[in-house]
């Protein structure tokens, strides 16, 4: 498939790029990404993957928009208050880029639907606010041997590594399990400065686009923090060693997706 | 020089900077290695960049001839990283 004169207008930033080309910006084209969670996160990602021509995007969360989510959630407008999220952010996307297709799934993700829900796609991208969904996504994509970029953020600070199967640690690895309920606060609860999401949300986008056009190094057995307030990146190598994690070990005990419970003031996904 | 063995060719003389580049280049993705792309362009600014960036993408620049009607001819044997 040749791209189209437009198509080479509209990407030829990128085509310029010696790492992206003809070659990588038809990759993006073909390529399928979906997002979990349409708020802080998974709204610039989305944007700048829709931006970018990935050809495929999917986007699942249960929830509707709120006026609250508008100060961080830039894939909304004030208009689309009451809209399911994803049917905002599929409009959103698709007024940016006709190239783009963008299937929307409306519904609480979980143990008994991830599976089949992240099979179709080649890079899967954790926009969600709380640890069962975290994990679930992350058993999910080790199962399905599917490359994933978890992220997490919180009031002036936000962290992100990224798990490609077989080439380092998954996010149980590192974290084990959720932490005790009420143990700790959920971004409803402690706030989120809204340009967290922009910062955070849109180096999971590089990810992807990088995962897709197989060029540089990702966030594998690394995880990479920011603090805002001391504007500090910190990158931190992980542990390399997988053998004994729940999920991606030797000798695996979990081998379906868990539900873990939410706090009662969280919602799900 | 022998005479070269054009593979495939391309204008950019209708196009401005930083078109004239991203034609060529789209051109060039499609070639194997080895293979020379002819690339005809106007005098000016396409001569004195379109050269430099097929240069910068490791391809092997042949050489540029004078068209004598305001056009140049660039000639790339392409060169896979």
């Amino acid at each position: 498939m040749a791209l189209t004169d437009t198509q080479i207008e509209r990407y030829s930033r990128h085509i310029i790029l010696k790492e992206v080309g003809a070659k990588g910006q038809k990759k993006l084209l073909n390529a399928k990404v979906l997002i979990i969670g349409a708020g802080g996160l998974g709204a610039p990602a989305a944007m700048y993957l829709a931006a970018a021509g990935v050809g495929t995007i999917g986007i699942a969360d249960a929830d509707d928009v709120d006026l609250s989510n508008l100060q961080r959630q830039i894939i909304h407008s004030t208009e689309d208050v009451g809209k399911p999220k994803v049917q905002s952010a599929k409009e959103t996307m698709e007024r940016m880029n006709p190239d783009v297709k963008v299937n929307i799934y409306h519904m609480f993700v979980d143990a008994s639907n991830i599976r089949e829900l992240i099979r179709e796609y080649d890079f899967i991208i954790d926009g969600t606010d709380n640890f069962p969904a975290k994990f679930l996504i992350n058993d999910a994509c080790v199962l399905e041997k599917k490359p994933f970029s978890h992220a997490g953020i919180i009031r002036f600070k936000g962290q992100l590594m990224t798990y490609v199967p077989g080439e380092g640690p998954c996010y149980r690895c590192v974290f084990r399990n959720p932490p005790p309920k009420d143990a700790v606060p959920t971004c409803k609860q402690a706030g989120v400065i809204g340009a967290m999401g922009g910062v955070i949300g849109s180096l999971q986008a590089m990810e992807a686009v990088k995962y897709i056009i197989g060029k540089g190094d990702l966030l594998t057995g690394y995880l990479l923090t920011f603090d805002a307030l001391k504007m500090e990146f910190r990158k931190i190598k992980l542990p390399g060693d997988t053998h004994a994690c729940a999920v991606c070990g030797d000798h695996p005990t979990i081998t379906e997706p868990v539900d873990y419970e939410l706090n009662v003031c969280e919602d799900k996904i | 020089m022998d005479e070269i063995i054009v593979d495939e060719q391309v204008d950019i003389t209708d196009k401005v900077c930083p078109m004239t580049f991203v034609k060529a280049k789209v051109c060039m993705d499609e070639l194997e290695d080895g293979e020379v792309l002819a690339i005809r362009m106007n005098d000016g600014e396409p001569v004195q960049n379109v050269p430099r960036s097929m240069k910068e993408e490791g391809h092997k620049i042949l050489k540029l001839i004078d068209n004598e009607d305001g056009t140049y001819t660039l000639y790339v044997r392409k060169v896979e990283e």
